[in-house]
């Protein structure tokens, strides 16, 4: 049976199926007393480490709360009996829900309203140290498995080993989400909007996102299909690899700048520094991932990069939180949250933790060609407060003594009102065209919603009326200008780009080859 | 020399000494090296004020005598500073106005 829907990332994968929604695992017991109390530790650990996170969105009476939970799994107190229990010789789960179960029966017996509702918040307590437990046992992933399901989150896209294959098949989803990136970026083929897929699925399947569709249960005479389609394609692939070791250069002979888009310092592991121009972009919002990381964190995932690249250029964009990348901790919840505090305007909001990343990007600049960027400007000020902020912070380092540089800094011109008055913008060292977010602007068409998907197209007049502006005013003020969205590494899009003025883009490390193949095509 | 102290505070927070109250009493019992105990009844039990499983679980509502004694140093500054916090409201008040 195949299911029809849109490719996101293109590639053929054929494993066993891995249902993305199944119910939470249950806990496995240890082997020993030991461990049994070992794994309760780590697991209240974990659900202090969660909460506070949580904590910090959280304003005045849900912090409170929370501060209560967090007490209340920090005192011995609490926690004394299950250990006890586990000592003599119960898992570690039974032991905890017998012990918070008892203490819970206590409140529950309170003549005090008050005291009486306050089951709730052990049950609570209970039922997240619980989840913690069972979740070090969730069922392993089978080697190069596709997993399918509703949607699934940027963490187990990155918690998942795809050196041994794989893809995945969404029922919802979309292909300018943060997965379906991650997913171009590291070659994992992924299809979305499988609007179709109903029910539980086993056994092996067929993924073929070059056109769009997954077959279930497949048929000897459909394997044999699929595999002459996936070799065609890998053989394509193998024709473009031609190109990725040279310069990439038009059919009229101009040459056009090609940098990487990464989103993790290890994403450079896999790639030949020679092969690319630079990175035009470095995402820094996975750093962010978990929790707030330090300053020396920071600085040692930048200098990473920086020192992989030698003397080619590397942008790192200012932590562009909020929308559809939430950080616990740091972003808030808002109900329209694309058009809300976030990237730039997020950073100016929260400087304590702005600062942090301003410091660790100061000290990492000496170690290469570091270029700086701040996501989603909307007007000058923004651009000089956050200047501004790099000037407070190298003030401070110089006066410390510690090794520093001040690299130029850029914008992203992603919304409209950037692209639509540049000129109040000639004092930025360069822009870098988001081609994603500007389409999404432009169109009023969410890139995380299937349903519009037919809207978010670059190459609608609109936006590349704006694109052609934007090449045209860096021109004139000699200002460079790139870009860095999908568009740029879609061979589809890319003659286009180049007619409209662009001679820098920046693309998936998986799409080097076929854009540099797409660029000797162009008779510009 | 080990110093002593104990006290008696009545307890006029609407919902006694509660969630958010607690977690106060113990973080402020906690900066103190002294042994600190609290009891709803002049007899006790006593529970030890540095745990906030065992104030909560004394379920001391509004209108209780709460019973604080410590041992240990800095007993009578452990005692005066507890007694202070529950006669401020736990300071739940001000928190209140400000956030008005």
């Amino acid at each position: 049976m195949r299911i029809e829907g849109i490719p996101a990332s293109p590639g053929y994968a054929e494993g066993p199926l891995f249902d993305l929604n199944q119910p939470p695992a249950s806990y496995k017991a240890k082997a020993s007393a030991a461990e049994e109390k070992a794994a309760l530790e780590a697991a209240i650990g974990k659900a202090v480490a969660r909460l506070a996170a949580l904590v910090e969105t959280a304003d005045g009476d849900a912090a409170g709360i929370l501060e209560f939970h967090i007490a209340m799994l920090e005192d011995d107190a609490l926690s004394g009996p299950a250990f006890a229990s586990i000592g003599s010789g119960q898992p570690a789960d039974v032991a905890w829900r017998a012990a918070l179960d008892s203490e819970i029966a206590g409140y529950e017996a309170s003549d005090q309203d008050y005291f009486r509702a306050r089951a709730a918040d052990l049950r609570d307590i209970r039922d997240q140290v619980v989840r913690a437990l069972s979740e070090d046992s969730e069922v392993a992933l089978p080697q190069g498995a596709i997993l399918y399901g509703e949607d699934i989150a940027p963490t187990r896209f990155l918690e998942t080993d795809w050196s041994k294959g794989g893809g995945i098949a969404l029922k919802r989803g979309s292909t300018a989400s943060h997965v379906a990136m991650l997913a171009r970026s590291r070659g994992v083929p992924m299809v979305v909007g499988l609007s179709a897929l109903a029910g539980t699925f086993t056994g092996l399947a067929l993924l073929d996102a070059e056109r769009g569709g997954i077959i279930f249960s497949p048929s000897p005479a459909e394997v044999e299909a699929f595999r002459q389609s996936a070799s065609s394609f890998a053989d394509r692939q193998g024709a473009a690899r031609t190109f990725l070791t040279e310069p990439a250069v038009t059919k009229a002979g101009t040459a056009v700048r090609v940098q990487v888009n990464i989103a993790y310092p290890s994403d450079v592991d896999g790639i030949d520094i020679a092969t690319c121009d630079g990175v035009g972009l470095m995402r820094t919002e996975f750093l962010f991932g978990k929790a707030l990381p330090d300053e020396e964190t920071q600085y040692q995932a930048y200098r990473k990069v920086l020192e992989w690249a030698g003397d080619k250029p590397v942008t790192i964009r200012t932590v562009d939180a909020g929308g559809d990348k939430p950080v616990p901790g740091f972003t808030v919840e808002e109900t329209n949250p694309f058009l809300g505090l976030r990237g730039i305007r997020l950073s100016l909001a929260r400087r304590e933790i702005f600062r942090v990343q301003i410091r660790a990007l100061l000290r990492a600049a000496v170690h290469g060609n570091l270029k700086v960027m701040f996501p989603m400007i909307a007007t000058p000020d923004e651009y000089s407060q956050a200047a501004a902020l790099f000037a407070q912070e190298q003030a401070i380092l110089a006066a410390q003594g510690v090794a520093h540089k001040l690299p130029p800094l850029g914008i992203m011109v992603e919304v409209p009102s950037v692209a639509l008055a540049p000129e109040g913008f000639s004092d930025v060292a360069f822009f870098s065209i988001g081609s994603n977010d500007l389409t999404q602007y432009v169109m009023a068409a969410a890139r995380d919603n299937a349903a519009v998907a037919h809207l978010n197209s670059v190459q609608h007049p609109a936006v590349l009326r704006l694109i052609t502006a934007v090449a045209a005013f860096g021109r004139d003020k000699r200002i460079p200008v790139s870009l860095c969205g999908d568009a740029g590494g879609d061979p589809a899009a890319i003659p286009t780009l180049l007619e409209a003025g662009l001679r820098d883009l920046s693309v998936a490390p998986a799409q080097l080859a076929m854009a540099k193949a797409a660029i000797a095509g162009v008779p510009v | 020399m080990s110093a002593s102290a104990e006290a008696t505070v009545l307890i006029t927070h609407a919902v006694g000494l509660h969630a958010r109250p607690s977690v106060k009493f113990t973080k402020l019992a906690k900066s103190f090296a002294a042994e600190v105990e609290v009891a709803i009844a002049a007899n006790g039990p006593w529970f030890d004020a540095k745990s906030i499983v065992k104030v909560m679980g004394a379920k001391a509502p509004k209108g209780t005598m709460l019973h604080i004694r410590a041992k240990g140093d800095g007993a009578s500054a452990a005692v005066k500073a507890l007694v202070d916090l529950v006669q401020r409201n736990f300071d739940e008040d001000a928190d209140h106005v400000r956030s008005a």
